[in-house]
């Protein structure tokens, strides 16, 4: 098997795998660095981010004020002294890309412009128009293209973590384009993969969003964190799941229910706010959580609208008219159009709730440093925890570049702390053994599962049971349904066995990844007996301090179920208090 | 809901079993509503697990899926299956080797977008403490419409210049480096010059317009090749006529 030598391996080309190879550049040219990912970096899922990323930079707003939105939406699960080092790097990151060329939306007088989003008590989500994470994704692409250090190994999917003595020291990946098997020794590994959400059926998340950066950490010893947090993104076309982004509220659109009334004044988040003059954190700039669970209430009081792909409410931005939408919501209008053939200029849009975001991920501290020396996280894949239960919309696409650029610090920290070179010879049997797996995995017969059956009832599984509501009951009957599915999945049979670009090979590993992914959301869930930010459940509908303020860690159990276990969350200035949407601050 | 069966001829190539790309027929029961990635993807999952193709957003922003759909550079996740009729031929994208079935090898593109330099030269160096560049909406609408390429590569495969003389460096790189060229905060035009202006650069554009004509995203290279050659055509007389403007 072909070796490659490297500093620093980071695994995932999206936002804050790109932006910790541009921090390890910079910060020492010498370094050698390969940036590994199953796709081309432009096609990595930041692209679809569409609102903005969050920064204090108006004179009216305040590192608490972001402090405080942050921490109270995600239900106080966050780790404030955490949280208090992203909202203080936050604007540092975005003027940094702004300096790398970043086409940021501008006011009259040349500063960058800033918008209202859920959650939030001031404006301060930068944006470029609809496409923010687009244009993140390829500012930070095309800026990585500057350094010659950076050595991208596109289109290689990464199968296992390697391991010496207790540290990380390199991993095993499968060259897409050849088949081949390649091993890389890194003193470092930076594991940047993105989140899980196609685990479940119906979700925003592009194809490539199957966990497999979280299953790797999680296979290696490193426990998931938080995981029963899946965010709800209210807003989603009933057709295909596509984002319509929170700035179609934060610029004045409405939710209404099938009498028209703009129902979210009926779950605590009234009194109701004029039309086309959006409130800070209230009505439809409540948090996506909120606006999530009132969707589902409506739906079981009848209030929903029928479409054919099932009940929706309707986004309706027809005030804001043609000349506001195609200035800030051109991407809005255009999928519009394309999948649901409706006009948001002349006509409501119908929407519902869909997967969006994972809160939960590998465990990581306020170094994006994980408990296994060597091993770095940052992004969607990592739980830090900013997010805590609830994520706040723009406060991701910062995210990425905070810790992307953390993790690369950490990682230098740690290759001049002066730990001796892992063996040659443990490194050398933990590749062989992983090509054995694969090896085993090409050639089984007789085993009769598919990919695509066993895909289908994870996802109908998922769906019925780890939803916007959840009970006891459904979550363990989702927890045997996943044991049942890891059992079978050992006995899937390829139907393609060769080596050049086998996509059948791929979503294997990735059904893989997601099995092991789904099964620790739903043994966090069942264990977590309260109602907190996105974990909603029915036979325990009240958040509970005392037994539940700290953060599911799950434990990878082999061919078992995993271990759930707890850890504190970090509180330094905020206690855990009411989380009000009612206007009552304004 | 509608449903109807669509015929789909894929082309199907597998370097390590066959000599030459072929064919293959499937019959898919789709809806109505659906696009092409739709019926691809449920060959996939239903028909024949072996297809190989790139995909991830289904929302046209990853570019991952472009292909050839009945002869045009389409993106397979924005082509209806409302807009056709009769069989639908599906092929890997015009002017790129194939690596096998619909998945080309990109490697060329890849080493000319880097080639352009297409990442801020600044014009003035910025320190972070004194925030951002200052850049007015009207500077902005000088340069944002070609930062929409998601490099999907569909004018690659529209151009007939790319086609005949695979060193052109094309559409897609060359309005990347116009955009940092356009950009109110860059210095770097000199420096992409080299790459943009030789011969196997703007000049081999013929300018039959083909690429703007696929461009989902109305980025309008054409418009951004133009550009491109009247400045340097500017920069041709400066240089020669007036030499003491040189720096």
């Amino acid at each position: 098997m072909e070796t490659v030598h490297t500093d620093v391996a980071i695994l995932g080309a999206g936002g804050a795998g790109l932006r910790a190879a541009i921090a390890l550049a910079e910060a020492d040219p010498k370094l050698r660095i390969a940036l590994i990912s199953k796709v081309y970096p432009m096609r990595s899922h930041t692209c679809a981010a569409e609102g903005g990323a969050a920064g204090v930079i108006k004179p009216d707003d305040s590192l608490e004020h972001h402090f405080h939105d942050t921490v109270a939406g995600g239900d106080w699960l966050s780790d404030q002294d955490v949280v208090e080092y992203f909202i203080r790097e936050a604007p540092r990151e975005l003027v940094q890309l702004e300096h790398w060329g970043c086409p940021w939306n501008r006011e009259p007088d040349g500063s960058v412009a800033v918008r209202s989003f859920g959650g939030m008590q001031k404006q301060r989500t930068w944006f470029a128009a609809d496409k923010s994470g687009f244009h993140i994704l390829h500012t930070l692409f095309q800026t990585s293209l500057k350094h010659p250090s950076i050595e991208r190994f596109d289109e290689f999917y990464a199968t296992e973590l390697l391991l010496d003595e207790g540290r990380c020291a390199g991993l095993v990946a499968i060259e897409m384009r050849s088949g081949r098997l390649v091993r890389f020794d890194a003193r470092a590994v930076i594991v940047a993969g993105g989140g899980a959400g196609r685990m479940f059926p119906f979700t925003t998340n592009g194809a490539v969003k199957t966990g497999d950066g979280m299953a790797l950490a999680y296979r290696a010893g490193v426990p998931l964190k938080d995981m029963e947090f899946v965010q709800y993104h209210p807003t989603g076309l009933p057709s295909t799941g596509t984002l319509l982004t929170e700035a179609c509220r934060g610029e004045g659109g409405v939710l209404l229910n099938k009498n028209g009334r703009r129902f979210l004044q009926d779950y605590g988040m009234g009194p109701e706010t004029p039309l086309g003059k959006p409130v800070f954190k209230t009505m439809e700039l409540g948090p996506r959580d909120r606006i999530s669970q009132a969707f589902w209430h409506e739906q079981k009081k009848g209030n929903a609208v029928p479409t054919q792909w099932g009940d929706a409410m309707l986004l309706d931005m027809r005030h804001l008219g043609e000349k506001k939408i195609d200035e800030r919501l051109p991407l809005v209008r255009d999928m519009s159009i394309s999948y649901m053939s409706v006009d948001p200029v002349t006509d409501p849009v119908p929407v519902r709730p869909v997967v969006h975001y994972m809160m939960g991920g590998i465990h990581t501290d306020i170094r994006a440093a994980t408990p296994l020396p060597g091993l770095y996280a940052a992004g969607e894949c990592a739980c830090g925890s900013i997010n805590g239960a609830n994520r706040l919309g723009s406060n991701s696409l910062t995210e990425l570049l905070v810790f992307g650029r953390r993790a690369a610090l950490s990682a230098i920290e740690h290759l001049q702390s002066g730990a001796p070179p892992a063996s040659d010879a443990a490194l050398a049997g933990g590749a062989a053994a992983a090509q054995a797996r694969i090896r085993e995995l090409m050639q089984r017969s007789g085993g009769g599962e598919t990919v695509a059956g066993l895909r289908k009832e994870m996802m109908q599984a998922m769906e019925q049971h780890a939803g916007i509501y959840r009970n006891g009951e459904g979550l363990a009957e989702a927890c045997g349904k996943l044991a049942d599915l890891r059992r079978r999945y050992a006995r899937i049979e390829l139907h393609d066995r060769t080596n050049v670009y086998n996509t059948d090979l791929l979503q294997a590993l990735e059904l893989g990844s997601m099995l092991d992914c789904a099964e620790a959301v739903v043994a966090s869930a069942l264990e977590r007996r309260e109602s907190r930010g996105a974990h909603q459940r029915l036979d325990f509908a009240a958040r509970d301090d005392a037994k539940f303020l700290k953060h599911s860690l799950a434990w990878y159990g082999g061919a078992g179920a995993p271990r759930i276990d707890y850890a504190p969350v970090s509180i330094t200035s905020s206690q855990p208090g009411v989380r009000d949407y009612s206007g009552a601050h304004a | 809901m509608s449903e109807r069966r669509v015929e789909l001829e894929v082309l199907r190539y597998h370097p390590e079993t066959d000599a030459a790309p072929r064919f293959q027929r499937y019959s898919v029961d789709c809806r109505e509503e659906w696009v092409v990635l739709d019926a691809l993807n449920h060959v996939k999952e239903t028909l024949d697990p072996t297809l190989s193709y790139r995909w991830s957003c289904h929302m046209a922003v990853c570019g991952s899926c472009g292909m050839m759909i009945n002869g045009e550079p389409r993106l397979a996740c924005k082509s209806f299956l409302r807009d056709y009729q009769g069989v639908i031929r599906v092929e890997p994208l015009a002017h790129f080797p194939i690596e096998r079935d619909l998945v080309t090898v990109i490697d060329d593109f890849m080493a000319k977008l880097k080639r352009v330099k297409p990442y801020l030269i600044p014009a003035q160096a910025r320190a972070l403490e004194q925030g951002e560049y200052r850049q007015t909406p009207a500077e902005l609408k000088r340069y944002k419409q070609f930062t929409l390429c998601m490099n999907c590569m569909l004018c690659y495969a529209a151009c007939p210049e790319y086609g005949l003389i695979p060193k052109f460096i094309g559409p897609a790189a060359i309005s990347l480096a116009h955009r940092y060229n356009q950009d109110s905060r860059d210095g770097g035009r000199a420096a992409r010059q080299e790459e943009i202006a030789a011969a196997e650069g703007v000049w081999e554009c013929s300018f039959t317009g083909a690429c703007s004509e696929v461009c989902p995203e109305h980025v309008d290279p054409a418009a951004a090749l133009q550009q491109v050659k009247i400045k340097s055509t500017v920069d041709w007389y400066l240089a020669h006529l007036m030499p003491w403007l040189k720096k």
